[in-house]
């Protein structure tokens, strides 16, 4: 079934199965491979993209589902990696093996995004859906802390 | 649209390099051409070779190219200190690059050392890597020496610089002669850190900035032209076969292309190498593949291991702990003896064990594997890339010099990855080789999970009798542990560490294991046998030490006496942990060491538990000693990251094995730590600086889930001799 998808502001003509998971039509039919495959199940949050700014699990979200909606990936969130949040990041030495944290950074814009201050309990609960196995959560924290700082200077 | 997103040569090249990284010539294995000419898929060469660990280009800027896999492990970061320190070039003028497993494995393997495991980069390859260092910038000295008509000894080398007698160059300039240099000795390294500008400085690790906006390309992020995908499926009991299967049913549905029947390798027994029977769907997407996959009817043939479980191993070990196992290690008069003749109250007996464990780093295991007229392109996450090359020639029948790896980042590995783990790169290369086109084998989580070569489970019993100043007389240790085709699939060692190598200086002592056969593939893991030895026997001294009256932290100090390593990290830990045993019920602090690769690590824990048994880990500080360290920011990071990893297993993990299989395998059933149970970490370095190096990605494991059970003790007056350990009742009244 062919249909548009509106993926970090550029519409892209796709021909899958409507029940296709958003994660597959990004990494495998558009080529982004910066949303990562974790577990298909949405319990590791590798795959976390947003759709009209919510964070959304990829993995398994059919992609007909998104048609209409602002698809963001990593690749969207800032051009240049200029997003407060990327800026933490690199400030931080957040990754480590790097692999969960596309994941992670959208997990947290989408959360900064509705609490620009969050407190360590309300980023523990929007982060508790995103594994990381190398164990930066410590840094990942901090580093959201920093990016609200960075966001409003 | 979709072409151009496609990973073309020119496109892979340049996010290889974007990982950072540059090259100049040293003569370790050999003279080299000055100059080698770019080859194609290999690291780009802009700069003139120097040596095959770095050339240096007209901008003077440094490309070292790193022969290890960076795990977030540091490998890249950690090399380029190494080698910057001896050449003596400022941080910012460095670039790394992976370095070209092709003209390693066929040009005399001249980067000596290409797997990335054991914690072993830093402590034991530092010598050869410092060594390319430090032979470059004796070239270029040379170099300019000669151009300037003096002596070697009258140039210095410094930041980028060659100067003597007010006349001065860059390093760029005199690369191309210092290339085709042969010096009559190699200079020493630098061992003192008295003399290092460089090691030593908190440093930041080069891949961060690739790893926060998605361009860090892993083996699993692979695309070519032509490419295919494929799920595969291999007997859920390992080393089962495949029944039968019936592609007829799948044959049609979208893009699928074909089925491939997975056979084992005759005659590899090695676990880790050894390929599973089973069977994969080819098609034009990956999720296309994997849902024919699923479709597909598959029948097994599970064999006699489809009986197994924890249970039936469980029996097993019960029986087998009490007959004598292989004598293992011995001190002092016959352990048993001294026992039997004990004093009832005087003897103190439990029985600890760990169940199986995955790696289950966050990227699923994959390879892809491009098969051309001239060449063989390979991605693969494995911790040795030459291995991987090595792997794919045999599995073609091509020669060596045909095959290119193609290192990427790898998405954690944990040792899951180690050596080999060559089942997924030689399906790979032989669906390629079936399908005739470039082939991505993706395995699915639960495949992950599976088909991994999981960490093995043992059962052990500690029985130990007390003298009059209530420190241990005799201990008497035997172990059963379970690992395909015996625990030489994985070195004895692995059993022994920590028990047989205790610190502690008990006066007798005897150490028995049983090593039994059972079908479930086992390998390393983060710490190996540490991880599990170390949760039972440091668990074991609290129970001793508060036996004979003795605060556990002092006893751990009297216990050691001598052995300087570990008075160092005791007594730093006794200064900065604030470690106590009187705290209200429900509060609990609990201390522990451990010794893995070389270093020394102690570990604090504080738990709160409340009345219903729920547990939280407040903090732990860790306490280290690895002789040296280069980079303390990567270090401390290993380490932190150390304690999240092992806690994973200690709390929430244990893999449950029924019918011969595992069934939880994926991370709805399989839990590991999060962010909201993660402790605060504080680390602590003690170190020797006596001329033993010792490592820093696995050390900080082991001691910490003791450490925790130790608190967990205190808090609840419940001793947790088995993991998981929120499977246990800690409820308190």
């Amino acid at each position: 079934m062919a249909f548009t998808l509106t993926i970090n502001g550029t519409n892209h003509e796709i021909d899958v199965e409507p029940e296709t998971p958003l994660l597959w039509v990004l990494r495998d039919t558009i080529g982004l491979t910066g949303t990562k495959f974790g577990c298909g199940i949405a319990q590791c949050g590798a795959c976390t993209v947003h759709l009209d700014g919510q964070p959304v699990r990829s993995c398994s979200t059919p992609a007909s589902a998104a048609v209409g909606r602002e698809i963001t990936t990593i690749e969207g969130l800032s051009p240049d990696s200029s997003h407060p949040l990327q800026r933490a990041w690199v400030e931080n030495t957040v990754p480590q093996c790097g692999y969960c944290q596309s994941g992670q950074i959208m997990a947290a814009a989408a959360l900064l995004s509705r609490n620009p201050n969050p407190s360590d309990a309300e980023i523990d609960a929007a982060m508790a859906g995103n594994l990381c196995r190398c164990g930066t959560y410590s840094r990942i924290r901090a580093a959201i802390h920093r990016a609200a700082e960075l966001a409003h200077s | 649209m979709e072409m151009d997103m496609m990973l073309t040569r020119r496109t892979l090249i340049r996010s290889m390099s974007a990982a950072g990284g540059m090259i100049i010539g040293f003569q370790m294995p050999g003279a080299l051409a000055a100059v080698v000419a770019p080859r194609p898929w290999t690291t780009p060469t802009d700069g003139v070779e120097v040596n095959a660990w770095l050339a240096i280009d007209a901008d003077g800027i440094v490309t070292i190219r790193v022969p290890h896999t960076e795990q977030g492990q540091g490998a890249l970061t950690s090399v380029a200190m190494l080698v910057a320190e001896e050449l003596d070039v400022p941080w910012d003028r460095i670039q790394t690059v992976f370095a070209d497993m092709n003209r390693h494995v066929n040009d005399g393997e001249e980067y000596i050392v290409t797997t990335t495991h054991g914690s072993q980069l830093v402590r034991l390859q530092h010598p050869h890597i410092m060594q390319a260092g430090a032979s470059a910038r004796e070239r270029l000295k040379e170099a300019a020496a000669r151009a300037w008509g003096i002596d070697r000894s009258q140039v210095t080398a410094r930041q980028g610089v060659l100067s003597a007698n007010g006349r001065s160059a860059p390093y760029a300039e005199f690369a191309a002669e210092a290339g085709s240099i042969m010096l009559a000795e190699e200079p020493a390294i630098k061992k003192n850190p008295d003399e290092w500008w460089l090691l030593g400085t908190p440093t930041d690790r080069l891949d961060v900035p690739v790893k926060v906006n998605g361009s860090a390309h892993y083996a699993i992020d692979t695309r070519l032209d032509g490419m295919v995908y494929a799920a595969v499926k291999c007997c859920p009991v390992p080393w089962g076969r495949l029944a039968s299967f019936d592609f007829d049913q799948v044959r049609d549905r979208p893009g699928v292309v074909a089925a491939v029947e997975l056979k084992a390798v005759p005659g590899i027994t090695n676990t880790r190498d050894a390929m599973q029977n089973g069977v994969a769907v080819v098609a034009d997407s990956w999720y296309r593949a994997k849902t024919a996959l699923d479709l597909m009817p598959v029948e097994w043939d599970f064999g006699p291991e489809g009986s197994v479980s924890n249970e039936t191993l469980a029996a097993q070990a019960a029986q087998m702990l009490e007959e004598d196992g292989e004598v293992s290690g011995e001190v002092g008069a016959d352990a048993r003896d001294l026992l039997a003749a004990a004093p009832a109250d005087r003897v103190v007996s439990a029985d600890y064990h760990r169940p199986y464990e995955t790696h289950a780093r966050m990227e699923p295991i994959n390879a892809t594997v491009a098969i051309y007229e001239d060449r063989v392109d390979v991605w693969s996450p494995v911790q040795d890339q030459a291995a991987a090359l090595k792997v794919v020639a045999d599995q073609l029948g091509r020669d060596t010099r045909d095959v290119y790896v193609n290192t990427v980042f790898i998405g954690g590995a944990f040792g899951g990855n180690g050596g080999g783990f060559t089942a997924v790169t030689r399906q790979a290369a032989e669906i390629a080789k079936q399908v005739g086109r470039p082939t991505k084998v993706v395995w699915p989580r639960e495949e992950d999970i599976t088909q991994d070569q999981q960490r093995p489970p043992h059962y052990t019993r500690m029985t130990a009798s007390l003298r009059d100043n209530g420190l241990p007389e005799a201990f008497f240790s035997r172990a059963v542990w379970f690992n395909r085709g015996g625990v030489e699939q994985i070195g004895p060692a692995t059993a022994d560490v920590c028990i047989n190598t205790m610190p502690y200086l008990v006066p007798n002592r005897r150490h028995e294991r049983h090593n039994v056969h059972a079908h479930i593939p086992t390998a390393t893991h983060r710490g190996p046998g540490a991880n599990q030895n170390g949760f039972i026997i440091e668990q074991f001294a609290d129970e001793l030490a508060l036996a004979g009256d003795w605060d556990p932290l002092e006893w751990r100090i009297e216990m050691t006496k001598g052995l300087e390593p570990w008075q160092r990290v005791l007594l730093k830990l006794k200064e900065v942990a604030g470690f106590t045993t009187d705290l209200p019920r429900g509060q609990g602090m609990g201390v522990a060491v451990a010794e893995d690769h070389n270093s020394y690590c102690g570990a604090c824990a504080t738990v709160s538990v409340s009345r219903r048994g729920e547990v939280r880990v407040e903090k732990v500080v860790l306490v280290h000693n690895s002789g040296y360290i280069i980079n303390p920011r990567g270090a401390g990071e290993q380490l932190e990251g150390s304690v999240v990893y092992e806690l994973s297993h200690a709390l929430y993990g244990g893999l449950d094995l029924q019918g011969g299989r595992f069934v939880n395998t994926n991370f709805d059933t399989y839990n590991l730590m999060r962010m909201p149970q993660a402790p605060e970490v504080e680390i602590h370095y003690a170190l020797s600086e006596d001329g033993w190096w010792g490592g820093c990605g696995e050390p900080g494991g082991p001691p910490t889930p003791p450490a925790v059970a130790n608190a967990i003790f205190f808090a609840t007056g419940k001793r947790v001799r088995s993991t998981p350990m929120l499977r246990h009742d800690l409820s308190w009244a």
